[in-house]
C-alpha cells in the first residue's frame, strides 16, 4: 500500500504531465525517497495509479540503475569505476572499503548501515578517485581516508 | 585572454546569484531580444556566429533551431541536456554550479527562438549541488519576471523546470533523454523524425547541451564578430577544456578554441607527474579514439581532432600514462560501455559485453591473437551505420585505435601471459 504522501506526490506529478505514465519515473523516485527501495508490490501499486501494466513499470523501474529494486542499507556508497578513476587508482578504494566493510558490491552490512555500489563516471575527474554516499561527494580519496568518512554515516 | 563563459564564477566555485549575475551584465540580452529581435533574426544571429553545439557532436546551433518548424501551433520544448555522463567528462558541472543564471538566461532565449513554451533542464542524479543551485535560480528568476508568463511584460511566456535523473548513460543521446523524459526507458528513436519536428510529447524539440546554451547571451549581447575573434581557428569562441589522469594538476580551463593538446597539458595540467610518461590521451572523453605523443601539437577544434582521426568530443581528455595498462584501460572503458547500453539493437547489446569479456581476458593474460582479430572486427561490426544510435560507435574509437598505436602491449599480454604492468591489475 502507497502511503497518502506517496500518493499525493505521485497525483501531483500525474498532473504536471501531458499522460499519466509519463510521471513513471517521478513516481518511482518518490517511492523511493519514502522507502529506500521499490518493492515488488510498490511497483504494483504504481502501476495501478499510472494506469500501466506491472510489468511495464517494472521495464523502466529495471532500467535505471539508481532505482533500487532490492533493499538497500541506510546509506548508499557509490563508487566510481570509470576511467579516471581508475586510471587514479580506484581499485585500491573498492578493496579497502569491501576489507572495511566486509561486503562486496551490491551487497549490503548485516546491521543495514551501507551498500556498496559501483557508479559511473561522477563527473568530478580532476579530483579522482571519487564516491558519494547518499548525496555526498567525496573526491582525492586515499585509502587513508575511508574509515574516516565511513563513520560519519550511523 | 576574454573567458566570457566562467570570467564571473567565483574562485571558490560558489554560484554567481541573481543579483550578482543581473550586476555584471546579465539578462540584458534577454531583455534587448524581447525588445529588438525577432524569433527569426535571433536565431539568424546564431547561424552567423557559427556556434557549434558542445555536447560532443559540435553540429551548428542556429542550424539546428532553424529545423524547427514555423507553422507549427501547441506546445513546444527548449531542453537542456545537462546529463554531462561522458566519463572524464566534468565540464558542465562547472558552469552549472557557478553560474546558474547564465545557462537560464541562454535557454529562456534560445526558447523565445524557436517559440517553445517550456523549457527543461534534464541533470544528471549524481549533480546534487548543481540540482539544488538550479531549482533556486529557477525559483529567482521567475521571481524576477525572468520567466512564467509575459516575460518582462512582454508577450512571450515560457515555463522551466529541472527534472533530475535516475542514472543510465544513455539519457544523454537526445532522443533517449526525450524517452526518459516521457518517463519511459532511455533508447534511442528512430531519426527521421528528427526531434526538431517531433520531439518531447510529439511536439517540436531542441535539446542543446549546458555549454552551448551558456554562449547564447553573449553571442546575442557581442555578436558572430566577437565570437568567432575569440578563437585561435576557424570554429569559433572559447572551450572549456579539461585533463584528467597522472599530470600535476587536472582541471578545467576556458580557452580559446584551437589551444594544442601539448598546451593544455604542459601549461594548464603542469605536465605529467614526476616519474609517469605521457603516452596518449582521449581528447574529449571516453568514446573518442586515442591520440598519442605525435599529435600534441594538433589543435583541439572540431577540424583540427578529427584531421588527426579522432574527435573534439567534449574536450576533455584523459590521459594514458606510461604506468597505466593500455588493455586495462580500454577494458575499464568497454566495461563501461557494456553496462550503459541500452540493450534495444543487436550489435551494441551482445556486441560489447563480448568485447569486454576478451579484453579481460587479454588482461588476465589469458588471450589469443585470434583475439586480437576478434576485436578488430568488432570496431567494424559495431562502428558507425551499423547500430541504432552513436553509441557502440563511439565505444569502438578508443578500442580500434588502441589497436593501433599500442599494438605491442596487447601482444605482450599474449606472450607472457600475464599483464605486464604491474599497477591496475585486477
Amino acid at each position: 500500500m502507497l502511503s497518502a504522501i506517496e500518493i499525493e506526490q505521485i497525483t501531483h506529478e500525474m498532473q504536471q504531465v501531458p499522460v499519466k505514465k509519463a510521471a513513471c519515473i517521478e513516481a518511482l523516485k518518490i517511492v523511493q525517497g519514502q522507502r529506500r527501495w521499490v518493492s515488488d508490490e510498490s511497483v504494483a501499486d504504481i502501476a495501478a495509479i499510472l494506469e500501466m501494466s506491472t510489468a511495464e513499470v517494472d521495464s523502466v523501474a529495471t532500467f535505471y540503475n539508481l532505482i533500487f529494486r532490492r533493499p538497500v542499507g541506510r546509506h548508499v556508497i557509490l563508487l566510481c569505476d570509470s576511467i579516471s578513476c581508475y586510471v587514479m587508482g580506484y581499485t585500491e578504494i573498492k578493496q579497502q572499503l569491501m576489507e572495511l566493510l566486509q561486503i562486496k558490491y551490491g551487497q549490503t552490512t548485516p546491521d543495514e548501515r551501507f551498500t556498496l555500489l559501483p557508479n559511473a563516471c561522477l563527473g568530478t575527474c580532476d579530483h579522482a578517485p571519487a564516491m558519494m554516499i547518499d548525496n555526498d561527494l567525496y573526491r582525492d580519496l586515499t585509502t587513508a581516508s575511508l574509515s574516516q568518512i565511513l563513520d560519519q554515516y550511523l | 585572454m576574454e573567458k566570457p563563459l566562467t570570467q564571473h564564477i567565483p574562485a571558490s566555485g560558489a554560484p554567481l546569484h541573481l543579483k550578482e549575475y543581473e550586476a555584471v551584465g546579465g539578462y540584458a540580452a534577454l531583455r534587448k531580444v524581447l525588445q529588438e529581435l525577432t524569433p527569426a533574426e535571433v536565431t539568424g544571429r546564431v547561424k552567423d556566429a557559427n556556434l557549434k553545439g558542445r555536447g560532443g557532436a559540435g553540429f551548428s546551433t542556429g542550424m539546428k533551431w532553424s529545423f524547427v518548424p514555423a507553422e507549427v501551433t501547441g506546445p513546444r520544448y527548449l531542453i537542456c541536456n545537462a546529463d554531462e555522463m561522458e566519463p572524464g567528462t566534468f565540464k558542465d558541472r562547472w558552469l552549472l554550479e557557478g553560474n546558474p543564471h547564465q545557462l537560464l538566461e541562454g535557454m529562456i532565449i534560445s526558447a523565445y527562438a524557436i517559440q517553445a513554451t517550456q523549457g527543461f533542464v534534464f541533470m544528471r542524479w549524481a549533480y546534487k549541488e548543481a540540482a539544488r543551485i538550479m531549482n533556486q535560480a529557477i525559483a529567482d528568476a521567475y521571481a524576477a519576471g525572468y520567466l512564467g508568463k509575459n516575460i518582462l511584460g512582454k508577450n512571450y511566456s515560457l515555463e522551466m523546470q529541472l527534472h533530475t535523473g535516475v542514472g543510465r548513460y544513455m539519457c544523454g543521446e537526445e532522443t533517449a533523454l526525450l524517452n526518459s523524459l516521457e518517463g519511459k526507458r532511455a533508447i534511442p528513436r528512430a531519426k527521421p523524425p528528427f526531434p526538431q519536428v517531433s520531439g518531447l510529447f510529439g511536439k517540436p524539440t531542441i535539446v542543446n547541451n549546458v555549454e552551448t546554451l551558456s554562449y547564447i547571451p553573449h553571442i546575442i549581447s557581442k555578436g558572430g564578430d566577437w565570437f568567432k575573434s575569440l578563437s585561435y581557428t576557424a570554429d569559433g569562441g572559447t572551450k572549456i577544456y579539461g585533463v584528467s589522469g597522472k599530470v600535476n594538476k587536472p582541471g578545467a580551463w576556458e580557452l580559446p578554441m584551437g589551444v594544442t593538446m601539448r598546451e593544455l597539458l604542459e601549461e594548464h595540467a603542469g605536465g605529467m607527474k614526476a616519474g609517469f610518461r605521457f603516452r596518449g590521451a582521449l581528447p574529449g572523453g571516453a568514446s573518442t579514439d586515442f591520440l598519442t605523443d605525435a599529435h600534441l601539437d594538433v589543435k583541439m577544434d572540431f577540424a583540427g581532432v578529427a584531421a588527426a582521426g579522432s574527435r573534439l568530443g567534449t574536450g576533455t581528455m584523459v590521459i594514458l600514462d606510461d604506468r597505466t595498462c593500455p588493455v586495462g584501460f580500454v577494458h575499464n572503458l568497454e566495461h563501461f560501455f557494456a553496462q550503459e547500453s541500452c540493450g534495444f539493437c543487436t550489435p551494441c547489446r551482445e556486441g560489447l559485453p563480448w568485447t569486454e569479456k576478451i579484453l579481460y581476458a587479454l588482461e588476465q593474460g589469458q588471450g589469443t591473437y585470434a583475439d586480437l582479430e576478434q576485436l578488430e572486427m568488432h570496431t567494424k561490426l559495431l562502428g558507425p551505420g551499423n547500430t541504432f544510435c552513436a553509441l557502440a560507435p563511439g565505444a569502438m574509437e578508443p578500442l580500434q585505435s588502441a589497436l593501433k598505436y599500442f599494438r605491442e602491449d596487447f601482444e605482450q599480454h599474449i606472450k607472457e601471459k600475464k599483464c605486464p604492468y604491474a599497477d591496475h591489475t585486477h
